[in-house]
């Protein structure tokens, strides 16, 4: 700690920290562009210009950048000085030359960092009298708005996209104040963290596309913590919602899980909230229907409270459903018949990795932790597609190396440039052991792509020659016993190692090696780190309360040991073989599914349920660091849909025999009590008791606007309220409102005040689209303009409402950023005590698995690869756009989705005659599928892959061998 | 004496008053003279080309203090933002004129027009349809997009007032 004295004030600061992080740490406002807390310091805008004195008697001093000035003892500087207040204003004019007259029309607005320093500075009045400079703008997926005229020149979407991100296709283009960001041409941003340039971005350059769609402001926008379920990483995010949709979701900042940044999975495929598939009230089929009709709660929970009191009920639950609806379930059911919803081949590889990572000296690290680790292994898992911010987290951890090089020559950290100069292209060893090329190949030190086997095989070479006592590998090749020794050779240099894997690749081999290779890094008392990529959102949830996989319900069904099946938010068909399916779900007398979209298994189901979604209900889920994580309703919900939990309590209550789960937290309660490897979630975030000052906290920011005359219109329904409008072109008249009195606009006001040009009144006809448009109230008597008392949320600490307690709630319930003067995202750096580290009172979430000790090796090493004279082992390649099951929902996602194809080994093909974009015919224990061929040189010979997850592809037990021929005309 | 005087001095000013010339007038038969500042019920106009001003900013409705604007904002095919719905609701409505302030179009203007009581109060509700009147209000000449950076239909990057020809990013020219 140093002092130093900011405007004759004195503070004490970090050594060597960065005076711009210090100062915005302090509270102080300084206005900055470039610095970002992860991307560093460049010094590229000239905005934190503060003035630095020599000692206290000097009264001249000069002004430095604050971004590029260590703190050193005794240093003093004025932030105050009017030459750097005018100098920061001076910078901001010459931005403000050219940039474009957009506010009302920018995305941006009302959460621009550029219009925040603006006001901060003070510059208010444009002297500029000049033409202003324009840009073209490029089309780049259907993420990102381009809107190139707003470029302040910063480079934080180059440094971030680029540097930090890893991507190519964008760049810094031409020179002076012709400088352009974009791509070469016009096209798809590649990179999957691109959403992140909406955020990164301090203007209205990139902004996110989806939202644009329905757009609102920020100041409009109802939103509430809540966390990512497209993989189990469990990335925090901020969802927004307006008129009873969801609108966008941004990142909400955690220091040990996803920083500053989301993948875009995460960011954009939140568009199932919205679909038109979701499910919105309760359907019910009559005895001998064929079609479902809907039905009153009521109705439908008596229906379900009589199948209950029939004999043998089993419940298949969901790994991407909350804790809460699981345990529900698992109430209602009891736990013998209770199963966790995951295919045969998760529930196994999920299980076996709770039982390494709970009973094994290896721990679950957070990305935090990752982005520490000098040396990694990544062994069969794609991470980039499967769990797509840790390969983010990975390419920050090969920067070790580049900071350990600055480090040595006592440049500070955060300088980046500097740092990137003195490290050249240095780099912390990446290994990459994978069944295919990844997107993380292009920073690995080694890539090696072969079969799920051999990965494993090499796994336990590794771990072999780390620490002899682990068990050797039978008749291992030269090539792969050298590379071993490589990699081997660079985790054991390595200060703190990491080992990287998953359910990826399906195969328990490949998680007992990794696991194997952990152990031999970890010393006693000091367990090294193990990552295994759990596949869903709360697959360790699911597994912690116990259960069989789906299989073993499926059977049950089969055997008519039980009669109805209550499928909890799941879509049997992507877990398992149709046929099994079918003949289960034959032989079930009765299907009960709660879910919030129509699907295959829905579509068969006697009662049907609708579910609310992670943005309309609360609930915990377990990510794949073992961290459990509360999420938080963010809007009340349109139509019947509830809490799965609600209904399932609802239904017993209608038989007589409630748990008395009133509120969340009872489930919470009991779930702990029951199930003590859970006990952690009530922990996970205040209970629905937690008062600031005895107020709940807002959802609604203090400025949301339109409360008297959102429901105003048509019906309390607010999705309602934005049927369209036939608009105006620019060109064509609309017709004018003749409200009676304008008629007479002329007499007795301001004689001579065209106030109203009637001149079109009558002539064209007018374009009311509904009945509720009329005007007068005869025309009109639907409408209720009476507002309606806020929905109660007895569930959380948050109010669904603008008043509330306003100051700083704890770091689990923030549900906005945003603090005076700072509108933007940035504002963030009011919630952290030092800006870059953990929010205030400590980041949230609880973590439920700690390391054990049984020190015991894994011995069961496969046999190496053999290919198949007349098979293919087909492996699962993942698409982070894709495979998923509810992001493709969203159309921007959609677009981003391959077509199922098949890969190949060119060799392979040509032997088959195949040629790239042939149709090929595969054949699966599951069924044939006729695919186009895709030569790939990274498929290892007598393998191939096949996308997984994609409509037509799910369900499929990857790996798994078939049969490929050349297309067989019928 | 002189109480009484005094009271039957003030029954003869106020007698006199009688014959002074009247100051009410017969309303509603006749109007009073409204200036045309006055702030009353609210309009949406149009710019100089017949194009609905607003362009959806949600300005004016974070700048009234009674929160009684609502409005989606949408986009036609060709960059020009328009609200899909407006919606006003004039039983809340306080005339204070803060949106017309907050508006960087001149797309929402108050007018001289106080007559808008009604038998019910949902009849107060206005809809889009029920505010845009046909021409530009008390400011004839303004049109956001001509000074606007966006491109839209009719006017590419580089025509609006005062802006210079789209860069050529290829160039070689300093
Ligand atoms: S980037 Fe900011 S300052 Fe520029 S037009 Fe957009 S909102 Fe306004
Ligand atoms: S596009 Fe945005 S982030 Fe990139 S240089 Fe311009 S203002 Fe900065
Ligand atoms: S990495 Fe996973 S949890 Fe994080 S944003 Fe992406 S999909 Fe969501
Ligand atoms: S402030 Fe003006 S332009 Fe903006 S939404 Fe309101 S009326 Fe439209
Ligand atoms: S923030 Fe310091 S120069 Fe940009």
């Amino acid at each position: 700690m140093v002092t130093i004295h900011i405007d004759n004030q004195s503070y004490q600061v970090e050594a060597g920290a960065n005076l711009l992080q210090a100062c915005l740490s302090l509270g102080l406002d300084l206005p900055y562009f470039c610095w970002h807390p992860a991307l560093g310091a460049v010094g590229a805008c000239r905005q934190c210009a503060v003035k630095q004195f020599k000692d206290e008697n000097d009264s001249r001093g000069r002004i430095v950048m604050a971004c590029l000035t260590p703190a050193q003892e005794g240093l003093r500087i004025s932030i105050a000085d009017p030459e750097a207040h005018a100098f920061r204003a001076g910078v901001i004019e010459f931005l403000m030359e050219n940039h474009p007259h957009d506010c009302p029309v920018c995305d941006e607005g009302g959460e621009c960092h550029l219009q925040d320093m603006t006001v901060m500075t003070g510059h208010v009045h444009r002297r500029y009298r000049f033409a202003k400079r324009t840009f073209r703008n490029q089309y780049l997926g259907p993420f990102l708005n381009h809107e190139m005229n707003r470029c302040i020149t910063c480079y934080r979407c180059v440094r971030f996209y680029r540097d930090y991100a890893g991507g190519r296709d964008l760049n810094a283009m031409a020179s002076h104040n012709h400088v352009y960001f974009g791509r070469i041409e016009d096209g798809v941003l590649e990179n999957e963290f691109s959403g992140n340039l909406a955020e990164v971005c301090p203007t209205g350059v990139f902004t996110d596309k989806t939202f644009k769609a329905h757009y609102t402001r920020k100041w409009d926008l109802q939103t509430a913590p809540s966390i990512c379920v497209h993989c189990g990483v469990g990335c925090n995010t901020l969802p927004g919602e307006r008129y009873g949709t969801l609108r966008r979701i941004q990142n909400r900042y955690h220091h040990e899980v996803n920083g500053y940044f989301l993948c875009d999975r995460g960011r954009y495929g939140h568009g199932f909230v919205n679909s038109e598939k979701r499910l919105r009230q309760p359907l019910l089929r009559t005895e001998g229907s064929e079609t479902v009709a809907p039905v009153s709660p009521t109705e439908a929970l008596a229906h379900l409270a009589a199948l209950c009191a029939g004999p043998t009920v089993i419940g298949i639950g969901s790994p991407r459903a909350s804790v809460e609806a699981n345990f529900a379930l698992q109430k209602l059911v009891g736990p013998e018949r209770f199963f966790n919803g995951m295919s045969a081949s998760d529930a196994g590889l999920t299980r076996l990795i709770l039982d390494i990572l709970t009973r094994r000296p290896v721990r679950s690290p957070s990305l935090h932790d990752m982005e520490q680790a000098d040396a990694v292994l990544v062994l069969g898992e794609d991470v980039t597609n499967t769990a797509p911010r840790i390969a983010l987290s990975l390419r920050q951890a090969v920067r070790r190396a580049a900071l350990e090089i600055a480090g040595a020559r006592h440049v500070p950290l955060w300088h980046d440039g500097a740092v990137r100069d003195a490290a050249q292209s240095a780099k912390s060893p990446l290994f990459v052991a994978t069944h295919s090329a990844t997107r993380l190949d292009d920073v690995a030190a080694e890539t090696w792509h072969a079969a799920p086997d051999d990965l494993a095989r090499l796994g336990f070479a590794v771990a072999h020659v780390l620490n002899p006592d682990a068990p050797e590998v039978p008749g291992l090749d030269a090539e792969t016993a050298a590379l071993a020794g490589r990699i081997a050779l660079s985790l054991s240099a390595a200060g703190r190692p990491l080992v990287v894997s998953g359910t990826g690749c399906g195969s328990p081999a490949v998680i007992r090696a990794a696991a194997n290779v952990a152990m031999a890094l970890g010393r006693t008392g000091q367990p090294a780190e193990l990552c295994l990529v759990a596949p869903e959102c709360n697959s360790f949830g699911a597994a912690l309360l116990g259960g069989e996989g789906i299989d073993a319900a499926l059977l049950a069904l089969e055997r008519g040991e039980a009669e109805t099946a209550i499928v909890l938010e799941n879509d049997l068909y992507r877990r398992a073989d149709r046929a099994a399916i079918d003949r289960a779900l034959q032989a079930a007398k009765h299907l009960v599914v709660i879910d919030h979209l129509g699907h295959a298994t829905a579509a068969q189901a006697e009662l049907v349920l609708p579910a609310a979604t992670f943005a309309e209900s609360s609930g915990t889920l377990v990510s794949s660091e073992g961290r459990a994580q509360r999420f938080f309703k963010v809007f009340a919900g349109n139509g019947e849909a509830r809490e799965s939990w609600r209904w399932l309590e609802e239904a017993q209550r209608a038989a007589g025999r409630g748990n008395g789960f009133d509120g969340l937290d009872d489930v919470i309660a009991a779930c702990a009590a029951a199930h003590p490897k859970l006990q952690g979630i009530a922990h996970a975030a205040p209970s629905a008791k937690f008062r600031l000052l005895g107020e709940k906290i807002p959802r609604q920011p203090h400025r949301y606007s339109g409360r008297t005359a959102m429901l105003g219109g048509i019906n309390p329904d607010w999705s309602v309220a934005i049927l369209p409008l036939p608009h105006t072109t620019p060109h064509g008249l609309q017709p004018v409102a003749d409200r009676s009195p304008l008629g007479r606009a002329g007499e007795g006001r301001g004689e001579g005040v065209p106030l109203i040009d009637t001149s079109a009144k009558g002539n064209v006809p007018h374009p009311n689209p509904s009945p509720a448009r009329g005007r007068g109230a005869n025309e009109r008597p639907q409408i209720n303009i009476h507002e309606q008392k806020p929905p109660n949320d007895p569930d959380t600490p948050l109010a669904f409402s603008m008043e509330g307690y306003g100051g700083a709630a704890p770091a689990a319930l923030i549900p906005v950023y945003w603090a005076p003067s700072w509108n933007s995202v940035q504002a963030l750096n009011r919630f952290q005590d030092e800006v870059g580290g953990p929010l205030r009172g400590g980041d949230p979430g609880v973590r439920l698995i700690e390391p054990g000790a049984d020190w015991i090796w894994f011995s069961e090493i496969p046999a190496a690869f053999q290919r198949r004279a007349d098979e293919w082992l087909i492996v699962p390649l993942y698409h982070i756009f894709g495979s998923e099951e509810l992001s493709p929902q969203a159309p921007a996602v959609a677009e981003r989705c391959p077509r199922p194809y098949l890969a190949m080994n060119p060799a392979d093909a040509d032997a088959l005659g195949l040629k790239a974009g042939d149709q090929a015919d595969l054949r699966l224990p599951e069924g044939a599928l006729r695919l186009p061929v895709e030569l790939r040189g990274d498929i290892a010979p007598g393998m191939a892959g096949l996308p997984a997850g994609l409509e037509g592809t799910a369900g499929i037990g990857l790996p798994g061998w078939g049969k490929i021929d050349r297309e067989t005309r019928p | 004496m002189n109480a009484i005087l005094n009271s039957l001095r003030t029954m003869g000013l106020i007698f006199l008053h009688a014959f002074r010339k009247r100051a009410t007038i017969l309303y509603p038969e006749k109007k009073p003279y409204i200036p045309p500042r006055w702030r009353g019920r609210i309009v949406l106009t149009r710019d100089p080309d017949g194009g609905e001003r607003c362009v959806a900013c949600y300005l004016c409705a974070v700048a009234c203090p009674v929160d009684c604007i609502a409005l989606q904002a949408t986009e036609d095919g060709q960059g020009r933002r328009y609200p899909e719905f407006f919606r006003i609701n004039f039983s809340r409505c306080i005339f204070c004129g803060y949106c017309e302030e907050a508006c960087p179009t001149y797309a929402i203007q108050l007018t001289p027009d106080f007559e808008m009581c009604e038998y019910d109060r949902r009849a107060l509700v206005y809809e889009k349809e029920d505010l845009l009147i046909a021409g530009p209000g008390k400011h004839p000449g303004y049109n956001f997009y001509r000074v606007a950076g966006l491109a839209i239909a009719g006017k590419d990057k580089g025509e609006a007032e005062n802006e210079a020809p789209p860069v050529d990013v290829r160039g070689l020219m300093p």
